[in-house]
């Protein structure tokens, strides 16, 4: 059999039980280098952000940029961890063009932060409990552009190197062996990875943007058999580029070593490689714990020492992480765990409290943001914060119908104009004519044109049949194309037939 | 010396070169001589006696010590000088002691505008966009820079025999090597075609050369000068420091590019003590020198052990306690430096693959950039530091670490447990310099060992990250040995205090400096038609 086929995942479920464990990389978004003053900046001209140490020209030194520490320390609070009193660098040694030295500074024995936990919630609200082993800083690689063939190393003719982004700090999060998630490893995957990405989002270490390598993630999966205690061989996918490839990259690794494992099979350890357009992984190059990166510390480095003050001042200033923030917000509200759920999950939260600072009620900002909004990002297949719609257009909006100038269903027009770029809401409405009728005269006229029209209907609800005004009304609302207050039509006609 | 040193005194260009750095100072000072003179002075005795380490060395007698002479830059910065003088006033005023002096430095320090090789075919042609920071301060200094001095390829070596290019010689017999790594800043200074150099020792580099070459080189204590820009070997070990012909001079010249570096993490934050002042010392009464009793003295030079057990003597007769010391980890001390260094070397050599600078060889036909880099390494890097990425890469490598990086770490604790031992009971230790003599040309090359051997004394202090001084002893045999001097870390005006003692009394006891005696060397005219006696290289 092919090393690629897969078994059904829930067949995979009664056989095995995965084991998990996470490698995420955060880019830090500290304003320089972790080793030298070069800019840390995304999308420059090629080897512009470099000094001579990000080129590892002869005689230059790394020096330690204490921003990127306090942001090291900033994430060990936030993962009730320790921060090491004194840690160490140390060099890992391999020859690849993209690495300056042909060594990655990274550390080794002795990792900034340790012993951590991160409670993680499910979209039904179950949690797990994610132990962090550590988290070490180091600098990341250039990038390499290969020229020809398919854009991979494989077949390029040529490879062009940018410097830039050699020496961005990254510290990568490390997580101890996962057990015991079951039939629901992939969801807990994705949903670890998305914490890590509010996280560091939150706590402002990292720009968190996962589709431009800000947070990176390396999925290790193994399976045991059911009942067994003892890990099987686990591959390493790496770079799954976004929350969701990070489920389905679990999942497929599961159904693939099932599928190996059922039939006889051995999993090779190794790294694979996740293919978002085939929802596969592909083998890498093989991997073992004999890879020799001949670590040893880094003799340029003085011990980096963080006194209890640091760690303290910096716990005081930690701002809210996200899932205290969801619990405040879903009491403030006063949602349902349903409703705060679902928002949760939708990924509108912060869309939401922040309409509700801006002045909305939060079950208007609830409504807006879980219903057209939502829905206007889905059929336009955008996240619905690059949508164009704000918070304040939502508060507009709703200014807009308290105050009678539009209703409910000119609203959900006026959203699509918004998303176009059209402007505010209030410059929608006056510049297409959207406000609702409300001059009585002219629906007088509207309405005595209707029951012109419908003499039957006036019979009828002079006998006492005053339901049948609906039938006046509709004649109404299409004269003036849905700009009347149907309530305000309801009462002319009333007036005009002498009724009620 | 300095006592009887007239300022005013007529001189010729060759007595000229033949002062110390500071009475250099003095006569510029007191507008006696200009620095355009003496740099010119300098320039001419490098063309008459230098020759160049590039040429052919059986038919090139020259001291070969140059790499690189910077003959434009070096005069304009004199007559830079010079123009602040005469005009006096505020300017005049706040130049550096040292303006105008010369000064030749090793050629793994970067210079922009000057090449900077490490004596590697793999640096040749490569220019560096920026200056070292001993650099700097000398530029800030207004020293004018004469050039750039041979060595051992990548300061590995203990002969200066290991330089991609060429040997250097040794000016006190033209067929002995001049140490190393630092062999041409030392052979600079002795055959006054410098008045001070800069060098680095990782291991004796500084040292050993002064010792063979009658002069005095000193390794600052481990982060007391900054080695931001210096091209690393080995960089727990590395130090930056100066080879001159006085303790004096060493002292002035450390003053000037010693003291804290932000660029250097390891840089010492301490404010630098005054150097020339304590190298004015020259009373040894009551200071306690250990001498180490247990230490093998297997594969010294029975001269040198005498002349070295003479010279305590007369440091006994000049008030100093002799005091026998016990560092019974010193002889482990050399094969814990034969782990640590290579394995440091191997991982900082690593950048030199071809990609991004220097020279770049591509097999035929083109390659993959692991072939790329594979042939570049193989064509620009010599044997001997083939052999110790080698080494290194080995003593790093998973299942070996713990035997051997880590069992060479704990003996580099011990090491400095023995030191700080010894300095609870004595001031400053004292040692030969080196085993022998300066040894032949081609005599050590094919045996590793011997050539290892050499930096026995020396290795210790850079282990520890004390200072230690090497200031000459006297002649054995015609030829020059050195006595080195360590003290605790941080204790380097202490060493020039002593050094400089040491130095004066056994001048006294001789009637004349070591490196006043040096031979006369061979004319530009005369190199070319001498005999092909050594040099095989």
């Amino acid at each position: 059999m092919s090393s690629n086929d897969v078994m059904d995942f829930g067949q995979a479920m009664e056989q095995f039980d995965p084991v998990l464990g996470f490698e995420v990389h955060v880019e830090l978004n500290t304003r320089s280098k972790i080793f030298s003053s070069a800019p840390n900046a995304f999308g420059d001209e090629p080897n512009t952000n470099v000094t001579a140490l990000d080129l590892g020209l002869p005689g230059t030194l790394p020096v330690v940029n204490k921003e990127v520490v306090e942001y090291a320390i900033r994430l060990g609070v936030a993962l009730n961890a320790q921060v090491a009193e004194s840690c160490r660098f140390a060099r890992k040694n391999y020859f690849y063009p993209d690495t300056p030295k042909n060594f990655q500074t990274s550390q080794y024995d002795e990792p900034i932060v340790f012993d951590g936990h991160l409670d993680v919630e499910l979209e039904d609200g179950e949690v797990f409990r994610i132990e962090i082993e550590r988290a070490h800083l180091e600098d990341d690689a250039g990038k390499l552009t290969h020229q020809g063939g398919s854009g991979r190393i494989q077949g390029a003719s040529a490879s062009l190197v940018d410097y830039n982004r050699a020496g961005v700090p990254l510290i990568e999060i490390v997580t101890r062996p996962i057990v015991g998630a079951g039939d629901r490893a992939p969801e807990l995957a994705r949903a670890y990875v998305t914490a890590i990405r509010d996280i560091v989002k939150a706590i402002d270490i990292s720009d968190a943007k996962m589709e431009q390598g800000n947070v990176r993630c390396d999925a290790n999966v193994s399976l045991m058999p059911k009942g067994s205690d003892t890990f099987g061989t686990r591959t390493e996918t790496k770079n799954v580029n976004s929350t969701r490839a990070v489920q389905h990259a679990v999942q497929h690794e599961i159904q693939r070593q099932a599928a190996l494992l059922a039939a006889g099979g051995t999993v090779t350890q190794e790294t694979r490689h996740w293919h978002e357009d085939t929802r596969t992984t592909t083998s890498g190059r093989p991997k073992s714990d004999a890879d020799d990166y001949r670590y040893f510390p880094e003799p340029d480095l003085v011990p980096v020492v963080v006194d209890r003050e640091w760690v303290e001042r910096v716990r005081a200033e930690l701002p809210e992480l996200p899932a205290v923030r969801r619990k405040r917000l879903k009491a403030e509200w006063g949602f349902s765990d349903e409703e705060f759920r679902d928002v949760v999950n939708a990924g509108v939260d912060g869309e939401i409290a922040a309409t509700v600072e801006a002045g909305a009620t939060p079950a208007a900002a609830r409504k807006w943001w879980m219903g057209e909004i939502a829905r206007l990002a889905n059929a336009r297949e955008v996240e619905v914060s690059a949508l164009g719609v704000e918070p304040a257009h939502v508060v507009q909006v709703e200014e807009l119908i308290a105050a009678k100038t539009i209703n409910d269903k000119i609203a959900k027009q006026v959203l699509g104009h918004v998303a176009d770029g059209e402007g505010t809401p209030k410059q929608i409405v006056e510049a297409r004519s959207l406000a609702v009728v409300s001059d009585d005269g002219a629906l007088t006229e509207a309405v005595d044109a209707a029951i012109a029209d419908n003499p039957d209907v006036v019979e009828k609800i002079k006998g006492g049949k005053m339901q049948a005004i609906g039938a006046l009304i509709g004649p109404v609302m299409k004269a003036t194309r849905g700009q009347a207050d149907a309530g305000r039509v309801r009462e002319i006609v009333m007036e005009r037939l002498g009724v009620g | 010396m300095t006592e009887s040193f007239d300022v005013n005194a007529e001189l010729t260009a060759d007595q000229l070169v033949r002062l110390t750095a500071l009475q250099m100072a003095e006569r510029l000072a007191a507008g006696t001589t200009t620095s355009v003179e003496l740099v010119q002075a300098h320039l001419d005795r490098i063309a008459e006696y230098d020759g160049d380490p590039r040429s052919d060395a059986a038919s090139d007698r020259g001291v070969r010590a140059y790499l690189h002479v910077n003959t434009d830059e070096a005069l304009a910065v004199a007559a830079e000088v010079d123009a602040i003088r005469a005009a006096g006033g505020a300017e005049a005023e706040a130049l550096h002691p040292l303006a105008g002096v010369p000064v030749a430095v090793k050629d793994n320090i970067v210079t922009v505008g000057q090449p900077t090789t490490a004596a590697s075919t793999m640096l040749d042609g490569w220019m560096s966009p920026y200056d070292a920071h001993v650099i700097e301060r000398i530029r800030a200094a207004k020293l004018p820079i004469l050039g750039k001095t041979n060595m051992d390829e990548f300061a590995m070596g203990g002969s200066t025999e290991h330089s991609a290019f060429g040997i250097t010689r040794n000016p006190w017999d033209l067929d002995r090597v001049p140490g190393g790594s630092g062999g041409g800043s030392a052979a600079a200074v002795a055959a006054f075609l410098a008045p001070f150099a800069l060098g680095s020792d990782t291991g004796g580099s500084i040292r050993e050369p002064a010792a063979f070459t009658g002069t005095v080189g000193m390794k600052p204590t481990y982060g007391a000068v900054s080695r931001y820009g210096v091209i690393a070997m080995a960089s727990s070990l590395d130090q930056v420091g100066p080879a001159a012909r006085t303790v004096t001079d060493a002292a002035a010249l450390q003053q000037v590019i010693g003291g804290h570096d932000r660029r250097d993490s390891t840089s010492l934050p301490d404010e630098q003590a005054d150097f020339v002042a304590a190298a004015a010392n020259r009373d040894l009464t009551g200071v306690k020198v250990g001498v180490i009793a247990d230490q093998s003295t297997e594969g010294f030079d029975a001269g040198v052990k005498a002349a070295f057990d003479a010279d305590v003597q007369a440091l006994r007769g000049a008030g100093a306690e002799i005091v026998e010391v016990s560092c019974p980890h010193f002889d482990a001390a050399l094969a814990a430096y034969y782990l640590i260094m290579p394995s440091e070397a191997s991982s900082n050599l690593a950048r030199y693959d071809g990609v991004r600078y220097g020279n770049r060889v591509v097999p035929e036909g083109g390659g993959t950039i692991e072939q790329v880099m594979a042939a570049t390494r193989e064509a620009g890097f010599g044997p001997e530091v083939k052999r110790r990425i080698i080494l290194g890469t080995y003593a790093l490598s998973a299942g070996y670490y713990d035997a051997y990086y880590g069992s060479a770490q704990k003996v580099r604790t011990l090491v400095q447990e023995d030191f700080a031992a010894a300095f609870e009971k004595v001031d400053v230790l004292l040692t030969p310099t080196a085993p022998t003599p300066a040894f032949e040309l081609g005599a050590q090359t094919t045996d590793p060992m011997a050539m290892y051997l050499n930096d026995i004394a020396t290795i210790p202090a850079n282990l520890a990250g004390v200072p230690g001084l090497s200031v000459p002893g006297g002649t054995v045999d015609g030829l020059p040995y050195g006595l080195q001097l360590v003290a605790p870390a941080r204790e380097d005006a202490r060493l020039y205090s002593v050094g400089a003692a040491v130095e004066a009394l056994l001048d006294e006891r001789r009637g004349t400096p070591v490196w006043a005696q040096a031979p006369d060397l061979v004319k530009g005219a005369e190199r070319a038609a001498a005999p092909t006696a050594g040099g095989q290289q």
